[in-house]
């Protein structure tokens, strides 16, 4: 038991003065995912389903290429900070702080991966 | 972590039903959460039954009318009858409101479920404990802060200024917003809740308020702010009809407006 007024556990440790970029960057990169996401789900759609070299073909191409890379570099920054939100939402101390590096280390993990096999692709010839 | 489940001792178990009102034919039966912190007793409901023909409209007429004629030891809040105090928020129906403004006549189910403020510590049946609450919103400085020195009649202000509060000075901190907001319900340690975030705005954009800058860093949180995900509950719930999703969306833009 800790006898704590009202007001002390209101003000807590005071406002951390941060937030906004945050809220900023996620409704920025709201927006752009809302335009590169359709391209993209077409650029994959052509590619979806035609053999090996047709693959090759598509993303060779500078502009499905730099959209794939776009939404690997854009959509997992995006869900990062999303998942991020979500965990503070539901989970508290050690948990939370657990969760929020797994999923920092997932995002770049899937985007250094995303991005690899993406040059992989775009430079084979 | 997150509770999904009451903890036992929290559980609700059925209560007494209580007898009807002899001779009436016009009844309307009412199951209403009981809970006394002095008995040892989980929380109950009890079911009572109120004649319609000897009883005002409004649910917080059949409250007191099962307070006077049945049960005296049913405790709420209660003081203005006209949604100006903001005293007798709670649960009604499933819909967190003032007793004193929602009639009878809104409840479309043949029984009417009162239960107090949801996520809130309950200090005996319909009353919640508000302090927290209370203190959250005199954290965000609800009054006017000025620098200058004071005229000698009066704060002067365009009625173009004046308008701008219309909408925000109404609310009468009732609590159901806050206590309808899932993001307050997981974090009211932290975030400040759609009621006291309203109010906050109130006084930033006052055209005679000089303190708008220190309002916005004191908000100017992941949590105290940024936490309402604008889910609209609050909006949707509030019994004065105001729009606490709007005044935060405001204030965030504000945020976003001093920074770029």
């Amino acid at each position: 038991m800790r006898y704590l007024t009202d007001r002390k556990r209101a003000e807590g440790r005071g406002a951390s003065h941060t937030g906004t970029e945050h809220h900023w960057y996620m409704q920025v990169s709201a927006f752009g995912l809302a335009l590169i996401v359709p391209t993209f789900i077409v650029i994959f759609g052509q590619a979806l389903g035609s053999g090996y070299d047709n693959v090759i073909a598509v993303f060779s191409r500078p502009i499905p290429a730099i959209v794939t890379g776009l939404v690997l570099l854009v959509g997992m920054q995006h869900f990062r900070r999303g998942a991020q939100i979500m965990i503070e939402d539901y989970t508290r101390k050690s948990t939370r702080k657990v969760l929020i590096m797994c999923v920092i280390v997932l995002s770049y993990g899937l985007t250094a991966t995303g991005l690899f096999a993406l040059g992989k692709l775009a430079l084979t010839q | 972590m997150v509770q999904l489940t009451l903890p036992k001792n929290s559980r609700i178990v059925t209560g007494k039903t209580w007898p009807k009102p002899e001779g009436a034919t016009n009844l309307r039966q009412f199951d209403i959460y009981r809970w006394n912190p002095d008995d040892g007793q989980n929380p109950r409901v009890d079911t009572y039954f109120v004649d319609l023909d000897d009883c005002g409209p409004m649910i917080l007429d059949a409250l007191i009318y099962i307070k006077n004629r049945i049960d005296p030891t049913l405790a709420f809040r209660r003081s203005c009858r006209e949604g100006i105090c903001g005293s007798c928020a709670m649960n009604i129906d499933g819909i967190n409101t003032l007793a004193c403004l929602y009639t009878m006549d809104e409840v479309k189910k043949p029984v009417v479920r009162i239960y107090p403020l949801p996520h809130m510590a309950v200090v005996k049946d319909l009353i919640p404990d508000l302090n927290h609450f209370y203190a959250q919103h005199a954290s965000i400085m609800p009054w006017l802060e000025t620098r200058s020195p004071t005229p000698q009649k009066e704060w002067k202000q365009s009625i173009e200024d004046r308008k701008k509060l219309d909408g925000l000075y109404e609310c009468v901190m009732c609590a159901s917003c806050s206590t309808s907001c899932p993001s307050y319900w997981w974090n009211s340690d932290r975030y400040l809740g759609p009621a006291a975030l309203l109010h906050a705005y109130r006084w930033i954009i006052d055209s005679r308020d000089e303190a708008t800058g220190e309002r916005l860093d004191n908000l100017e949180d992941p949590f105290r702010l940024y936490r309402c995900h604008t889910i609209m509950n609050c909006t949707k719930t509030c019994p004065k009809g105001l729009n606490p999703a709007k005044a935060i969306s405001k204030i965030k833009h504000m945020m976003v407006e001093r920074r770029l």
